[in-house]
Formats: C-alpha cells, structure tokens, sequence
C-alpha cells in the first residue's frame, strides 16, 4: 500500500472520476433526499426544508409504525423459511461430489439471474386462481370427491379454488422465492470452508448427525448464517416489487408506502423521512455484521 | 451382489441421502417450475393460457410487432451497454485506488463506495427521482441521450458492483510481479499496462457482466426516473403484467430469460477460457 | 512370544473411488496391544484404509471387523475406536477442557467422572493445567496433544492416528516419535498410525505394513523390514539402497552367486531358492559396503574375485555423523556408500576423484526375486 502523496499525480488521476461520481450522484441525491425529509409541501412542487421534525412524527403514527412492524415481521418470516430450505440445500451442495458442485451452484443462481420481475410473474400466474397450483388441487379434490362417490360416500363440496395470490401468503412466498439464493450462497460458502475433519472428529467422538449439526456445524458456520440473514434479510425489508404484485390490500410494506408518496399521493417530505428510516433500519444491520467480522478477523 | 442395492452411504455423503435429494428436488421445482410454465405457456396457441392447445410461435411475432415493446427492448440494451461501459472504468479505478494508495478518509470514502450495493432499491429510486426533478434534468431530448438519466443511475449502482469484483482480483495479485516488471525498466504506467491490467482482465470480464445484467433486470431505480419516452423492457413489462396475464407477456418474459441464459453460458464460458489460460 | 488375538481383522478390503482401486484387496490383522504403523508414499491407499476401518469410507468389498464384530452398516460413532486427525480437528470453539471433555459428554458419563477422566487424559499427554486455554492459543505441537487426549479419554480399543506427526517441525517430530510410543507403551491401547516418513515408522512401531498401488507390499517388525525387504519397492522405499539387477549362476543351500553385469560377481553364504539363470536383484545398503583405496582390497575377502568392485569418488557429502559418497563403477553406473565419521580428524581421507575399491560381506546382499 502507497502514501497518496508519494504519487500525487498517479492517485489524482485515478481517484477523481469514481470519487467524483459518488459525491455527484449518489451522496448529492442522498443529501437533497435527506434535507426534503425535514421539510414540508408549501404549493405543488415547492418544498420548503423548514427544518421540522413532523415527517418522522408522522412516521411513528400508529398506521404507520404498523406498516413498520408488519415489513419487519413479513422480512423476518421470508429470512427464516430461506435459512430452513436454503439451510440443507447448502449442506447438499458442500458434501457434494466435486463435479457435481458447480451445477448445484449454477442451478441456485441461474433462476436469481432472471429478472425479479419476470420470476415475480411466473409465480402469480401458476398461483392465479386459473393458475395451475389451483387447477392440479382442484383436480385432486375432484377425483378424491369421485372416488368417495365410487365408493358409496357422498361427494365432497364443489371445490373452491384457494386464494394463494393478493395476500400475506403470496408475499412471504414470492419473497421466498426471490431471495433463496442470498442465503444459500453465504451458508454454502461457511460450510464449505469448514475443515471436514471437525465434523468427522465429532462422529468419532460418539456424537450423532443431528448433535454434530447444532454442536460442531451451526457455531463454526454462525458467521455464514448471521451474513446469509442480513443478506436476505435487509433486501426483504425494501422490498417493493413483490407486496406491488403479489400483495393485497392489507399487505404494504414500507417501500410501497415509499412509492406511493412520490408517485401518487406527492408528499415528497414524508417519503423522504420514510425513506431515510428504511435506510437508517438497513445500515444498523449492515454496521452490526461489519463489526462482529472485525471483531472475529481481530481474533485469528 | 443384489442387484438392486445401492452402495452403502459413507458418514458425510450427505448429498446421497433420501430426504435431502427429496428436499433438493423440491427445492429446485419451486424454483424452476413457474419459470418453466411461463417459457412454455409463451408457445401456447390459446388466450386462456391454461389449457395447452398446440405450439405457436405466434405471440412471439406480436412481440415483435409490439413497437412499444421493442422500443423498451432496445432502450434497455443501450442502457445497459452504456452503463456497463462507464461503469468498467470507474469500478477499475476505484478498485486500484482503493487497493493501491493509503489515503485520508478512506474509510468513508470505501465505505461510501458500498452504500449502493446495500441501500434498498426504494430509497436510491427515490433519491434519483427527486435529484433529477431537483436539477430541471431535460426530459425532452433526443434519443439516446434521453436515456443519460436512467444510464446515470445505472451507472451509480453498477459501477462498485465491478469495483468489488476487481478489488477481489487485485487482492490476489503479487506485488513482486509488478516490481519484477520496473525492475526490468518499465515505466509505471507501462507496468500498470503489462502487468497489472492482464491479471485484472477476468476481473474485468466477471463485473462487466455483472453490470450488464443488473442493468437489463433493474426496475425498481428505473421505474423512478423513467419518464413517458423513455420506457425500458422491464418498465414495459411491469405495465403490461399489472395489466393482466397474457401469453404475449409470457412471450416477452421467455425472450429476457433467453436473453440472461445467453448471458450466463457466456459468462461461464469465458470464466473457464480466462481459467485455462490464467 | 504369545500370539494375541487381533483387534482388528481386514479381510480382502477393496475400496474403489469410480475407476480408480485405491485399496486393492487387502488381508491383515492388527494385534491387540500393538503399535501398528501403515507406510507408504502418498496415494497408496493407507488413509484410505485407516479411514475404511474409522467408518468414513465404506469398502466397496471385504469386510472389517473390530473385537471380533463386523463393522458392516456400524457408523462411526458407534465404533469402538477413535481418531487423531492429521490437521488434529480440535474444535476451535471449545476450551480444550471441553474438546477432551466431548466424546464423555455423549456417551452419557456423570460430570464428577467427566473431570477427572479429563484431568488424568490432560496429565497424560503433558497438557495438565492447560484445560481452559482456547485452541488458538495452542501450539501446533500441543493441539496434536490436545487431539490424543481426545481421543484417548474415550479409552477405545484402538486408537488411529492419521499422520500425526506431519504437521510438526523435524526436532518436535523426533521427540513426539519417543513420546507416542512410550504412550502408547503406558496405556495399553492398540494405536494404527499411517505415515509415509519411514524414520517415523522404524523408531515407533511394533510392526510395519508397507503399502504399494493399495496393495500390501509387505508386513513385517521394523528390522526385518530393513534387513530382509521382500522386493524392491520396500528395499528402496524404507532406507537408502543399491540395487543392481543380475542373474543367479549359483543356487545351493549353504550359497549362491548372482552374477550383476554392472557390479561384478555377488557371493551369498545362503541359498535363493531361485530357478537356475532366473533374473534377480541384489540390494545393498551403503553402510554395509567397505570402501577401500584402489588396490587396497583385501584378497581373503574377495575369493575369486567376488564381493569386489572398484571405481572412482564423483561425489560426497557431508551429513555430520556419515558421510555418503557417490562412486562410479567401471560399468558406469553409480553406487552409494556412507561411513561413520568416527574421528574428529580424519573425514577427509578420501576426496574426488579418488580411485576405490569397494568391497562387502557375503551376507550383506539381499536378493530379490521381485
């Protein structure tokens, strides 16, 4: 590593383009974000930074803080059901046979690559009513209704197709969807560093798969796990594409009531304050996972 | 031998296992199986697109035909070459920058660099928005260079993107080469050229790829700072799937994910030349 | 001595990894009591066979059986023997109090046993007061004791060690060769060990299998496999050997003679058993060669003119206690032998170039029929 100033001319000319653009075109917008949430409407498009603190008091409204809590809770849910599926799927592909390892990965990853949107819509329409989760359903209430008739049993109900779209459900399994990659990489990438020897010294010992997994694996690998979930976790929490389409009415999460203050109801003040509070929640999490890994690198 | 035993599983065979093949099985149905419907289902001669009634290529050509659609296409293409292009040269140099000199506040400026890749989409979107809207940015001109806009905010969540993956690049290089390189009389910049610029090439190649597909799948970001005339493909598609589903946005949707397995098969390719000849 | 049960039996063991036959078909019994070591180059299939017998691989064939009992369908932790790692494997996040204290915890033994079982395994292995020490704060030296301990605590009916002195530097790797095997002496249990350093081997083990290609080469105690290696590949492989190949003129019961175009007439004071004219090799090791300045051979020793070679010094080396000079045969090819620097003074009383005669003792040649 150099002293910039032993070659002033050399970093000069590479520093100032990338850092000038940050500052230009991400920290200025920022910044005029962040000084529109401490102002208010005054006229159509004028907004007036007054310097008051009543957007983030709106925020704390009840309607709000439960929006607030629900995004929580619905982000949490998604990062938990990623851990328990992506979990023994990164364990698969760790113990797997080397040639195997890149097609598994591949085969997790191929599907993230395709746009958010389009997997989005895949989804909704094999959930829609039409869809065909809810015709092979009805096919087997159907032939299960045939069979009880066969038999001599009265026939079940005409089947109701279930509402698997525009609500909670279809949310947390859209984002499921959509996120299952971020903890399967960072899980995969924790176990596959740990050395085997650890987990065939713990058989040796007597322990058994399952003891092994909570004693041996799940400590050593906790670095991966925490990382997987604040990878998963924190996109979750800002996710708006997913509650958009597959939500209902009662399934807003906080980057939806975000858009709709620029979009549609034009109170710009409030979205920025609602903004800065998603980002202020994000960069918590992000700052708590940098320090535990200083503190674990400080360690080694 | 009985012929049909399989070989016992050895302790950390996990991947042999029942219950986890089952599980995986599962796994990758519920991943690939909505996808699978939706390619097929955009060859599906009926309106109802449900029921299969016999191959068509026919909603393709409606794609085709659509201007509005393949106005959006085009756009995100250009974008998306445009801000891979940019962001290349930027995300290089920071990279060097942040891997080569020691410098004051570079603590905040590294940590500044990864904000984009962490900050919710929402909130960059929104800070685009209101930036351009602040700035009277033009709306009305020509083509391309009505896309700057959205090409400028590309560029800002692309480019540290390509700066992390060459800085991974860099950390594994050996400073000796470099030093091998003056000491047989290069000059600074002809060892950044030979030496350094090669060992960072598949780098390079990873974040410009990177780039490119986070730019042709970004909606969010765009959705805000797209204006009437300047509509991307997923822009596009996200009016036409709010609207309903149909078997010509099936078809429009297949054509992106051809598209990004295009995109992968290359990447990996070009992974394993650059492997071999490393 | 007494012929003891053995432990461990392997019976016509292959283990096979796709096409590949890492362990081909491999017969031999480990006594109770012993200090069993398994030697070989990389590759040949010794791990492989240490793990067969941990219970991490499967035999494709064959079977294993421990205390008399097929270990068939038993994993591994049901087995009732325990592992050194060769990387040790020492849980980083255990105090090493509990990394000893482990396997006990499992098996269900009450707290007050668990601590002084502890105790006496942390005393044994010279790690007394160390318990609540983290592994990083270890040395290399004293987490492979932390290791045995582990695994001794568990008192197994045999203890394996996967090349456990591999990761020490050359001075703790001499000391821990004593150590272990007056250990393993102390406590009474069965320890496998496999390396593929041969001093290792030689200084602890109360008997050698040396492995080839996943095949047995040849199973025997430390001296006679240097003395009387059954073929070349274990002539070469424990010890430094010369080997010359030749044809057998002479076979009688009370001697032979091999004749070695590039050595010269080889006299034996014992038979072969060898057909007449079949082609033999003849090992020497350097340190039973004589080396004497040109001319100066003794006749008596040399009837006829065997047992005798002359050529000229094209090397040395100094080792400190030997010295081992590369000589040139008339033939052309080079021969290796050493000598003991005895005196302070005299090292030097060959030096390049130097013409000499060679000479050795009728038994000191082994023939080998492979």
């Amino acid at each position: 590593m150099q002293d910039w100033k032993r070659q002033k001319a050399a970093f000069a000319s590479i520093a100032v383009s990338p850092v000038a653009w940050l500052i230009a075109f991400f920290v200025l917008p920022l910044a005029i974000v962040w000084l529109y949430s401490f102002g208010r409407n005054v006229g159509l498009t004028e907004i007036d930074i007054s310097g008051t603190f009543s957007n983030y008091g709106r925020a704390l409204e009840p309607l709000y803080l439960e929006i607030f809590g629900k995004s929580v809770a619905v982000a949490a849910l998604t990062t938990l059901i990623c851990l328990i599926v992506g979990f023994p799927i990164a364990l698969a592909i760790t113990f797997a046979q080397p040639k195997w390892r890149p097609w598994m990965l591949l085969a997790i990853m191929l599907p993230f690559w395709t746009n958010l949107l389009i997997r989005t819509y895949a989804l909704i329409t094999v959930l829609r009513t039409e869809g065909y989760v809810n015709k092979s359903l009805g096919w087997l209430w159907e032939s299960a209704s045939g069979l009880k008739v066969m038999v001599g049993m009265a026939p079940l109900s005409t089947w109701e197709p279930l509402p698997l779209l525009y609500n909670n459900f279809a949310v947390i399994l859209g984002l499921v969807y959509v996120h299952l990659p971020f903890m399967v990489l960072p899980l995969y990438a924790a176990l596959d560093r740990l050395d085997r020897s650890l987990i065939e010294a713990s058989l040796d010992l007597g322990a058994g798969h399952f003891r092994t997994l909570t004693q041996i694996v799940a400590p050593l690998a906790a670095p991966g796990i925490i990382s997987g979930v604040i990878i998963t976790f924190v996109p979750a929490l800002g996710a708006y594409l997913t509650p958009d389409l597959m939500g209902g009415p009662d399934s807003q999460m906080i980057a939806n009531v975000i858009e709709r203050q620029f979009k549609r109801a034009n109170d710009w003040p409030f979205g920025a304050a609602l903004s800065f509070l998603l980002m202020y929640a994000t960069f918590i999490l992000i700052a708590l996972q940098a320090l535990r890994n200083r503190k674990a690198e400080a360690r080694s | 031998m009985n012929l049909f035993k399989r070989p016992a599983i050895a302790p950390l065979e996990y991947t042999r296992r029942l219950w986890m093949r089952a599980w995986i099985a599962a796994t990758l149905f519920f991943l690939y199986a909505p996808l699978l419907v939706l390619v097929a289902f955009s060859f599906n001669d009926s309106k109802r697109n449900i029921v299969w009634r016999g191959f068509t290529f026919k909603y393709y050509g409606k794609v085709i035909e659509n201007d509005g659609l393949m106005a959006a296409l085009g756009n995100s293409l250009t974008i998306a070459a445009l801000a891979t292009v940019i962001s290349i040269v930027l995300g290089t140099l920071a990279a060097v920058m942040l891997w080569r000199f020691r410098f004051p506040f570079k603590a905040a400026v590294e940590g500044t660099m990864a904000l984009p890749i962490v900050v919710p989409e929402i909130c960059m979107g929104v800070a685009m928005l209101v930036f351009f809207a602040k700035l009277d940015w033009p709306t009305d001109l020509p083509w391309p260079l009505n896309l700057s806009a959205i090409t400028i905010a590309h560029i800002t969540f692309c480019f540290p993107f390509v700066a992390m993956v060459v800085r991974a690049r860099l950390a594994g290089f050996n400073k000796e080469q470099e030093e091998a390189a003056k000491d047989l009389g290069a000059t600074e910049w002809q060892a950044f050229r030979d030496v350094l610029l090669p060992h960072m090439k598949p780098g390079i190649i990873a974040g410009a790829l990177l780039a490119f597909t986070l730019s042709l799948d970004d909606f969010v970001i765009t959705f805000f700072t797209s204006g009437p005339n300047t509509i991307t493909f997923p822009v596009k598609v996200y009016s036409m799937v709010r609207f309903s589903v149909t078997p010509e946005v099936n078809a429009a949707s297949a054509i992106l994910i051809f598209l990004t397995i295009l995109l992968t098969t290359v990447a990996l390719k070009l992974q394993d030349f650059t492997k071999a000849t490393a | 001595m007494t012929e003891k049960q053995p432990v461990i039996s392997i019976r016509n063991v292959t283990k096979r990894f796709g096409h590949m036959v890492a362990v081909d078909n491999v017969s031999l019994d480990i006594r109770e009591g012993e200090f069993f070591v398994l030697l070989g180059p990389s590759g040949c299939g010794k791990t492989t066979l240490l793990r067969m017998i941990a219970g991490f691989e499967l035999p494709s064939e064959g079977q294993i059986l421990i205390g008399g009992q097929d270990m068939a369908g038993v994993p591994p932790n049901q087995r009732p023997i325990n592992m050194v790692f060769q990387s040790y494997a020492v849980f980083p996040h255990m105090s090493v109090a509990d990394n000893v204290a482990y396997g006990l915890k499992i098996a269900g033994v009450a707290k007050p046993e668990i601590r002084t079982r502890v105790d006496e395994a942390l005393e044994l292995v010279s790690l007394g007061g160390l318990g609540q020490r983290m592994p990083d704060q270890l040395s290399g030296g004293q987490r492979q004791r932390v290791a045995l301990a582990r695994g001794l605590v568990m008192r197994p009916k045999v203890l394996l060690l996967d090349e456990p002195l591999s990761a020490l530097d050359a001075k703790l790797r001499a000391q821990m060769q004593f150590e272990l095997a007056e250990l393993q002496d102390n406590v009474g249990i069965t320890f496998v060990t496999v390396t593929h350093d041969q001093d290792e081997a030689l200084s602890m083990a109360c008997r050698i299998a040396v492995m080839n290609k996943g095949d047995v080469a040849q199973l025997a105690d430390p001296a006679d496999l240097y003395e009387h290696p059954a073929n070349r590949f274990v002539a070469d492989f424990v010890g430094s050997v010369n080997i010359f190949e030749g044809k057998l003129t002479v076979d009688e019961p009370e001697q032979a003679v091999v004749d070695c175009p590039e050595l010269g007439r080889v006299y034996l004071n014992h038979g072969v058993t060898g057909a007449h004219e079949t082609t033999v090799w003849v090992a020497i090791r350097p340190e039973k060669i004589t080396m004497l300045p040109a001319g100066k051979a003794k006749a008596k020793d040399s009837p006829d003119g065997h047992n005798v070679a002359h050529g000229q010094i094209k090397g040395m080396s100094y080792l400190g206690d030997i010295t081992i000079y590369d000589v040139k045969l008339e033939s052309g090819r080079s021969i290796r032998v050493s000598r003991p620097n005895l005196s302070r003074w005299d090292q030097e009383d060959f030096s390049w170039d130097d013409k000499v005669s060679l000479q050795w003792h009728p038994t000191s040649p082994v023939v080998l029929l492979s």
